[in-house]
């Protein structure tokens, strides 16, 4: 017992480790994230926001649930696998509406939008449709002679139901 | 009970690998979405790329991507003629790489091209969203991170913005954003695919050229496709675990 009586000065010390420690792990309690560690190095919250954010392309199936007309018309021609928001760009806010009538998308530009893709160029793949422009339609809108949603020229152009579904102006 | 120390040191590593995979196969929050069901990557089919710059759009328009930044960009490749019949110098010399280009990105398409000869061909990129991702691994506050389904995140909220994970992609698809300063990189629309859609830029694809695949799902038309297709990831020697399958990959592509 007598080699204790000078060791006061060590058990202070130890009692300042022990402390020091104990105020670590409050700091660490509060700074650290609950859900940091839950999946690995990182906070797994991230994912459940990331998760969370808006979704701005509605998606071909929100589309094909109410253009039923389309869908028929499309699958017919060479546009059947081109998604409607490959042209038509982000339609959530159309689609996600309460009254979808109330937020009509605008039409695109057909003779910008079709020649984004069929615009003849060296550079596309060799049995892709492509034509210059210029010499191809004369300036004409595309829309005059193809129906977008079936763009063969054996396809009915000018019927009604293309008309109300914003094929031909 | 009773054991010595031989096999308490066996044990312990057994519990510990036994903990991590339990840990690993917590479910999650959302009832309809498991992140342990999914391996998610992409598969890029180049001879079905035009280069209309439809992905590079439709991801902007879905991820507010500043302007000049990019998550998936568009890249066109042009080997020539000599290129192709001296792909011995192609390797050794670096002044006969092929000519690159990818104006704005790819965003508004390519200028029309002159038939010169050679091949030409559309690369799209993008984040690789690799199984052994260096981005991750040189985070010094785990702020991003591979999540248990195979995507690559960055938590924002945690992100100092060192850019430390900027400089460690070996392919170049991080940036620090402009406004938020902190690291901003594609995340497989990951708001989309853990709601059954696919991502933007798949949804905007006119020609099928990009197809979200998840890997660990058997009935995945992806399993055919790899058993009939040559395909290949970017930089296989990096050793990165790319889940982002190119077919058609041209050896001249870096």
């Amino acid at each position: 017992m007598s080699d204790l009586r000078d060791a006061g000065h060590l058990f202070r010390f130890v009692g300042i480790f022990v402390l020091a420690f104990v105020v670590f792990l409050v700091v660490r309690h509060y700074i650290v994230p609950r859900s940091f560690g839950q999946y690995g190095h990182y906070r797994g919250a991230a994912i459940g926001e990331i998760a969370a954010l808006p979704v701005r392309f509605a998606g071909h199936d929100t589309c094909e649930a109410c253009h039923v007309e389309v869908v028929d018309k499309k699958s017919k021609g060479k546009h059947a696998h081109v998604n409607c928001e490959a042209c038509h760009g982000a339609q959530v806010q159309h689609a996600g509406s309460a009254d979808p009538s109330t937020v009509k998308p605008v039409l695109p530009d057909t003779s910008i939008l079709c020649a984004r893709c069929h615009t003849a160029s060296a550079a596309k793949p060799k049995g892709f449709p492509q034509v210059v422009p210029s010499d191809h339609s004369n300036g004409m809108p595309c829309n005059s002679c193809h129906q977008p949603h079936n763009p063969g020229m054996d396809a009915p152009a000018n019927d009604a139901a293309a008309k109300a579904a914003g094929g031909a102006k | 009970m009773n054991m010595n120390r031989r096999q308490i040191l066996i044990l312990l590593p057994a519990a510990a690998i036994a903990w991590k995979s339990v840990l690993a196969g917590t479910p999650e929050d959302s009832p309809n979405y498991r992140m342990t069901d999914h391996w998610w990557g992409m598969l890029i089919d180049i001879p079905k790329c035009i280069g209309c710059g439809n992905c590079v759009r439709a991801c902007q328009t879905e991820n507010d991507v500043p302007n000049g930044n990019f998550r998936t960009w568009v890249e066109r490749y042009h080997v020539s003629d000599w290129e192709m019949k001296n792909p011995q110098d192609v390797m050794t010399n670096p002044l006969t790489i092929p000519e690159v280009i990818s104006p704005d990105g790819g965003k508004e398409g390519f200028p029309v091209a002159a038939d010169e000869g050679g091949r030409y061909f559309f690369v799209p990129k993008m984040c690789n969203h690799c199984a052994d991702s260096p981005c991750t691994q040189v985070c010094p506050v785990g702020a991003t991170f591979v999540a248990p389904d195979g995507v690559v995140l960055v938590d924002q909220k945690y992100c100092l913005g060192c850019a430390y994970c900027v400089q460690a992609c070996p392919y170049g698809c991080r940036y620090i954003h402009p406004e938020k300063r902190v690291a901003d990189k594609c995340t497989l629309c990951y708001h989309r695919i853990t709601k059954g859609l696919t991502t933007a830029c798949c949804e905007a694809c006119p020609t099928g050229a990009r197809q979200l695949v998840d890997l660990k799902n058997p009935k995945d038309p992806i399993h055919e496709f790899l058993k009939t297709h040559s395909v290949q990831v970017l930089k296989p020697q990096m050793a990165t675990g790319a889940k982002v399958l190119y077919n058609d990959l041209d050896g001249s592509v870096r």
